[in-house]
């Protein structure tokens, strides 16, 4: 009897679940797969925060266009660059509001003062706001932003110039990153003064199309269109996350009309999703690459031709089949298809071991015994290097190489990968960070990366000496050739094995338009609207 | 009396040294550098990392660093978290009562069913209640919490409907959280359904974190009754006549209760360690999902204070039950 009383009462709450369920429409619901890790981007690197604050609430001069890696004006108008490419001169957008929220009433629009504290509290130890929130500033720094400032001042209320030591083409690039959104100095000087310079970091003031609302931690966070925004009001007028860390829940929660957009579905549930009349599943190649880095300074790895024969010998479609499960795509440049200057005329190493014995035999190598480093994390870019090692192992036993598979913890790996004289050959991958092609050659690949984040401590001086070119040109198009050329000499030196781009999915209800996939992972739902 | 409790607090000073040693250690035992993480697949110079150790303080000898913890926790101070630059403290005391209320509900739903089953177990014993109950306690205590969770949600929510799928209250619902225990909370808003709506997010976790407690109190309920059901004043009560409910109900019961309390502090423990998977499911914003993050981030300073605090709420219920347990057997004082 208690029992039926347990199941009536169950009913009649599960009857007034369904009562409460159906939102508002002019509220779009995003399944997050995270909690941010604080609302002020400069302060942190991953993604999710990112999501959270700077691609909803903030802006930055320039902005990459939705969908897509080409750079566009956003709070600065226009742009000039000096003749020997050390300053940069932005011309400010007139009219940007800031939220006005229940903690900030901004007295004026946005200024160069604005965009001289943004940069100044990242850059210079005695801004106020260098150490408040435990500041490491980790991506302008990452970014080599401090050697590569000069100096940013205010021209005059809507002029900014940046000073650089160096040329720097991507530095245009760079500033359409997260790290690079403009704050409100007006507001950080009135925390400042009221002591609690952290709410900068709590309680976000951008000039973005929503402004923020709430955050309930590891919970919601909710946002509201911000009716001045410059680009014009968005469509949505409440943007809620709703925050799932598991996917299979959420994937339930969209089945359920609980959320509208799913940011990380599972791959095994694509297909069930892809049969769902409610639901559409959207693909793209991700920026992303993933690659075996050989220490080209250890023999026989020293040898491009031993190099060769072990491409030779791996069989990429075997990988795209049992690692990716289809949503990876073979990698053949060390950038993804989706970036300008990617080299199509590049032609891959053939799946042939028959040939890479020979070649192997011809330099002298037998009974080759080798490591191949696989990650202990998953990544977009090899969602199982376990899997995908033990791939390569069987096909190096064919053309008679022994491979032990090693892994580590994955800080430990990082750290370890990274010794000049490590053993064998080490499974890893990049994701892009601003679009621009020297993000993947001169980090990965670069002889300044060499004992760092250049895991074949491969220095190269033609390829070298075509990224460096690179760098200090600012005509795309010149670019493009110099990188172009960049890809064909890294195919033919081989200092890694490039693997696989992955293909990202994203799935919405059936009622959300105009969603794009942000090919640098973001989640951007300024243009996104919802069909009645 | 005094002495008893004056004894079990006594212990509790050596334990809170002990656990904020292990919790220190705990996170730095384990293989992985937080700032290597931070930089991740990029890495990042030499000097740079030397620069970010001192900030952090990670050059310090480890002595060093534990006696800085160790004074910050007098202080009341749990430190910055290293991932989301917030005070550890402020991070905990948001999160907790989130647990706390799953908690208490989930005990709540295993005290409730878990003896009444026990007891029916006992009286029933040999026979078809005893062992369905007793088979339907093993499975639930062996099942994977994950898979369980998926389990109902994909029945109850997925496929009938019934429950919502994950969260603490419908998402329509928006209203200060001053106590964080979203059930006062929904109730003082005063917004019509954000009551029920609390309710029902809160059935299917409570189900799946009191299944393992609930099975255990069954169990640990049929195994005392049976052992007080064949003592000689339950046949004396039996043979003066008296209703098999006041036999069972108060003369076994009450006696067979002492072991059961303490089963019950003890699935304090048990609950904290079962909310990190039942949390993570459900987005349930608690400290058991950001223990979870802190560990993967080599957060050491959310992780130790996390860990020191669970730590802490768990010995001082054990102590309640302990001093419980004397002032109902006033044997266990001596």
């Amino acid at each position: 009897m208690a029992l039926n009383k347990l199941g009536l009462l169950s009913l009649g709450l599960a009857c007034l679940a369904l009562s409460t369920q159906a939102h508002s429409q002019d509220t779009l619901v995003y399944c997050s797969e995270g909690s941010p890790e604080g609302f002020d981007p400069a302060l942190y690197t991953s993604g999710t925060t990112f999501d959270a604050s700077s691609r909803q609430i903030y802006n930055k001069l320039v902005e990459f266009e939705r969908g897509s890696t080409v750079i566009a004006p956003a709070l600065a108008e226009s742009y000039t660059v000096s003749d020997d490419g050390l300053v940069y001169t932005f011309t400010l957008r007139s009219g940007v509001k800031f939220h006005t929220t229940d903690y900030f009433t901004p007295s004026r629009d946005l200024n160069a003062n604005d965009v001289v504290f943004s940069f100044e509290r990242q850059r210079l130890a005695d801004n106020p706001y260098n150490q408040v929130s435990g500041g490491t500033w980790e991506y302008f720094n990452g970014m080599s932003m401090p050697d590569l400032i000069d100096s940013v001042e205010a021209v005059d209320d809507m002029t900014v110039k940046f000073s650089l030591t160096r040329p720097e083409a991507p530095m245009i690039a760079n500033l359409g990153m997260d790290f690079a959104s403009i704050v409100s100095e007006e507001y950080a000087a009135q925390l400042l003064v009221a002591g609690t310079p952290e709410l900068l970091n709590q309680q976000p003031v951008g000039t973005g199309p929503f402004k923020f609302v709430a955050y309930q931690k590891d919970a919601v966070i909710r946002y509201q269109a911000h009716d001045d925004y410059w680009g014009g009001r968005a469509d949505i007028d409440n943007l809620i996350f709703a925050i799932t860390p598991d996917n299979s829940v959420g994937f339930q929660k969209l089945k359920a009309g609980e959320c509208h957009v799913l940011g990380y579905p599972n791959p095994a549930d694509i297909a069930e999703m892809q049969g769902d009349s409610t639901l559409e599943v959207l693909e793209q190649e991700g920026l992303n690459v993933g690659y075996l880095a050989y220490n080209t300074t250890v023999a026989p790895f020293d040898n491009v031709n031993v190099r060769k024969a072990l491409n030779m010998a791996i069989n990429k479609q075997a990988i795209l089949d049992t690692v990716f499960q289809g949503s990876g795509k073979a990698a053949k440049n060390p950038i993804p298809p989706t970036i300008w200057s990617y080299n199509d005329a590049v032609v891959d190493d053939a799946y042939d071991p028959v040939k890479a014995k020979a070649m192997l035999a011809a330099e002298g190598v037998e009974n080759l015994k080798m490591e191949i480093w696989a990650m202990p994390v998953v990544r977009p870019y090899n969602p199982n290097a376990r899997r995908m090692a033990e791939v390569m192992q069987e096909d190096f036993s064919k053309v008679g190489v022994e491979v032990e598979i090693v892994s580590y913890e994955w800080g430990e790996y990082l750290k370890l990968s990274k010794e000049l004289d490590r053993a064998g050959a080490v499974l890893l991958g990049w994701t892009g960070d601003n679009g621009d092609p020297d993000n993947f050659m001169a980090v990965l690949l670069g002889c300044d990366a060499v004992g760092n984040a250049n895991r074949a401590q491969w220095c190269h001086e033609p390829f070298d000496d075509l990224i460096q070119q690179a760098k200090v040109v600012s005509d795309q198009a010149e670019r493009t050739k110099l990188y172009e050329q960049a890809q064909v000499v890294f195919k033919e030196q081989a200092p890694w094995a490039t693997i696989a781009h992955s293909v990202v999915y994203k799935t919405v209800r059936q009622e959300v338009q105009d969603f794009k996939i942000d090919p640098f992972g973001g989640h951007i739902f300024y243009g996104v609207s919802l069909a009645n | 009396m005094l002495n008893f409790i004056l004894r079990r607090v006594g212990t509790f000073i050596p334990t809170f040294i002990g656990v904020s040693i292990i919790s220190f250690l705990f996170i730095r035992l384990l293989p992985g550098d937080p700032i290597l993480l931070m930089a991740g697949e990029r890495g990042m110079s030499d000097e740079r990392y030397a620069q970010l150790m001192t900030q952090f303080g990670f050059d310090q000898p480890l002595l060093t660093q534990y006696w800085s913890y160790l004074t910050g926790i007098l202080q009341g101070d749990l430190g910055l978290s290293f991932r989301t630059k917030r005070p550890v403290w402020d991070e905990f005391f948001t999160l907790f009562p989130a647990t706390l209320e799953l908690s208490l509900c989930a005990i709540v739903f295993a005290v409730v069913l878990g003896i009444p089953a026990g007891i029916v177990a006992a009286v029933k014993r040999g026979k078809w209640p005893d062992q369905a109950l007793m088979t339907t306690a093993l499975v639930g205590y062996s099942m994977p919490i994950f898979w369980w969770a998926l389990l109902l949600i994909i029945f109850f929510s997925g496929m009938l409907g019934w429950t919502p799928v994950s969260g603490r209250i419908s998402l329509m619902f928006f209203f200060p959280t001053d106590t964080g225990f979203m059930l006062i909370d929904s109730y003082r808003s005063g917004q019509a359904g954000a009551f029920a709506s609390a309710v029902e997010h809160l059935i299917l976790p409570t189900i799946v974190l009191g299944t393992i407690p609930l099975a255990v109190i069954a169990r640990q309920t049929r195994s005392a009754m049976l052992e007080v059901l064949s003592e000689d004043y339950v046949r004396t009560a039996k043979a003066k006549g008296l209703s098999p409910f006041r036999v069972n109900g108060l003369h076994a019961l009450r006696n067979a209760l002492i072991p059961v309390i303490t089963v019950i502090g003890l699935s304090v423990g048990t609950l904290m360690a079962g909310a990190i998977l039942t949390e993570t499911i459900f987005s349930w914003p608690g400290i058991g999902k950001w223990m979870v993050e802190g560990i993967s981030s080599r957060d050491y300073t959310a992780v130790q204070g996390g860990l020191l605090m669970i730590a802490v709420i768990v010995m001082v219920v054990n102590l309640l039950v302990d001093l419980l347990y004397g002032f109902i057997n006033p044997k266990i004082r001596k």
